[in-house]
């Protein structure tokens, strides 16, 4: 476990959260008893077989569900909705068509009435930085995947979140875009300072972005196990997660919490 | 839809030549079959009654459309020229589908908002849908008098087909993006202005389509009835009196309107789409 105390200045915290949907077919426990905290600044990565909670887990930070049990914090404080502090980033870009990339990187401005001048100028300024200057009149359709999952990424830092929650937000693309958005996003958030907890099922992209891995069970969701993930070869800089890949460390983390996801499988 | 790493050919070769002519072959033949069809009707429909092999009196002549159309023009029924006649039922139509559109959206809109209401009132508007309206023509009469009742038939008719169109475009919004929108905090106002009604564009134009037609079927037997203006009017009356001329020159003109409107709605499409 990481040594996080526990009430201390906790970005995100989740206290025995617990949650159930419901439907005709009977109630679904998708978390249980789920408890962990996220220090300011932390690349938290979550991972876990498809259908664990793991998404789930990320629309309960967001606000956009409540637990069923327990609860979930923001700075100490309970989270009651949709929080400006919490960026959400989706398995896809899901840019609107009608809109133009400029107007799609300001979407979450516009929908929170923020200050559209600045707004507008931000997202243009977070755009040419991702090496979208060109592109900002032009419509969704005309970009290629990467750069649309670059869009994504600009309209949730166009706000200015505190935290960024990543829903495999690589999950939609080619291997290669992938390794090299991977880097670009890990490279941007650890810049910006920003908390950022991703949620994947790909092991290697958890261990060569994040900080801290945390492993959870099959349905319903329990808190497995939590690793630290460090990098003494890289000289105690953290490297790129393209660079990560390349180290010792690397396949230590990742044949241990592949060990550990494969004891579901069986069971 | 080329992406921005898409490559353009400065230089065509000479196999691209070659299949860009075969194409543009393709197309001019279907153009030349198409009017080709229009000319073989317009022919067997002069041909077979001079002929005798068809009674004229049942058909007319297109031939003897045009001087039947410049004879209406100032001399006809109801001291009306053809052209307020025509003028009449367009603008029966094209109030009759735009408060279609208008009402159906926003009843559609409604259902969206209180689903509840949409899960009480689905099985009415089924079947509301399938009811042939055309029977409330008398009824309408009766109820709205001459004038307002062909106004009527024509929203009656498209209302509830607009309705259930554009609520199931609604249901068919992508849910992942109201749930995008939703993570910024958006309330359902925003999520209905900004999500879902600026989605549903192409259903709105698909709504428009059917729309048009359905709604000049109503205004044509809401004349029938009542009206003493109107190609409805004016087909009903050449009928009585057995002027087929009258009633063919009118359904010509019909056809013209429903081309003409058909026209009007690609190329509004057309403008539409080039945003998306």
């Amino acid at each position: 476990m990481s040594g996080l105390a526990i009430g201390g200045a906790a970005k995100v915290e989740l206290r025995r959260v617990g949650l159930c949907y419901f439907g005709w077919e009977g109630e679904t426990e998708a978390l249980r008893d789920v408890s962990f905290s996220v220090a300011p600044g932390e690349f938290v990565a979550i991972i876990g077989q498809s259908g664990c909670g793991k998404s789930t887990l990320l629309s309960l930070i967001s606000g956009i569900l409540k637990p069923t049990d327990g609860a979930v914090l923001l700075d100490g404080k309970p989270i009651a909705g949709p929080n400006r502090k919490v960026g959400y980033m989706l398995q896809q870009d899901y840019l609107f068509e009608w809109r133009t990339i400029l107007e799609n990187a300001v979407l979450g401005a516009e929908i929170q009435g923020a200050d559209m001048g600045k707004a507008r100028e931000r997202a243009a300024q977070l755009l040419t930085r991702y090496g979208l200057g060109r592109f900002l009149h032009y419509l969704p359709r005309q970009l290629s995947g990467g750069m649309r999952q670059r869009v994504a990424l600009a309209r949730t830092l166009c706000t200015e979140p505190d935290v960024v929650l990543l829903d495999e937000p690589f999950a939609a693309l080619d291997s290669q875009t992938r390794l090299a958005l991977a880097d670009e996003v890990a490279e941007i958030l650890r810049r910006e300072g920003k908390t950022a907890i991703l949620v994947t099922h790909d092991i290697g992209e958890a261990v060569s972005m994040a900080e801290r891995v945390i492993v959870l069970s099959r349905r319903p969701g329990q808190l497995k196990s939590d690793h630290a993930i460090r990098f003494a070869s890289a000289n105690g800089g953290r490297p790129t997660p393209f660079a990560a890949r390349n180290t010792p460390e690397f396949n230590q983390y990742f044949n241990t919490l592949w060990q550990e996801l494969e004891v579901h499988v069986e069971g | 839809m080329s992406k921005v790493d898409g490559v353009a050919f400065a230089n065509p070769s000479l196999q691209y030549r070659v299949w860009l002519k075969r194409e543009r072959r393709g197309r001019i033949t279907v153009r030349a079959m198409q009017l080709l069809v229009l000319l073989a009707f317009l022919v067997l429909w002069e041909v077979l009654p001079r002929a005798h092999i068809v009674n004229p009196l049942l058909t007319s002549y297109p031939s003897a459309l045009w001087p039947t159309f410049v004879q209406l023009l100032k001399d006809t029924p109801q001291q009306a020229s053809i052209l307020s006649h025509t003028w009449a039922t367009v603008l029966a139509t094209v109030l009759g589908f735009t408060a279609a559109m208008m009402a159906g959206t926003a009843i559609a809109a409604a259902l969206w908002w209180w689903s509840s209401l949409y899960k009480v009132l689905d099985p009415y508007l089924v079947v509301a849908n399938a009811m042939p309206k055309t029977a409330f023509v008398p009824i309408f009469y009766i109820w709205l008098g001459a004038t307002v009742s062909i106004y009527g038939m024509s929203l009656a008719i498209s209302l509830f087909i607009t309705i259930l169109m554009i609520y199931s475009g609604f249901q068919g919004i992508d849910p992942n993006k109201i749930k995008l929108a939703q993570t910024f905090g958006a309330s359902k106002r925003q999520i209905l202005t900004k999500v879902v009604l600026p989605g549903s564009v192409p259903t709105f134009i698909a709504a428009l389509k059917v729309n048009a037609g359905l709604s000049l079927v109503g205004v044509i037997v809401g004349e029938f009835q009542s009206a003493s203006l109107g190609l409805g009017y004016l087909i009903q009356y050449g009928s009585q009196i057995f002027k087929m001329n009258i009633v063919m020159t009118a359904i010509t003109i019909l056809a013209v309107v429903s081309s003409l409107m058909y026209l009007a709605i690609a190329w509004l499409e057309a403008a539409v789409m080039r945003r998306r």
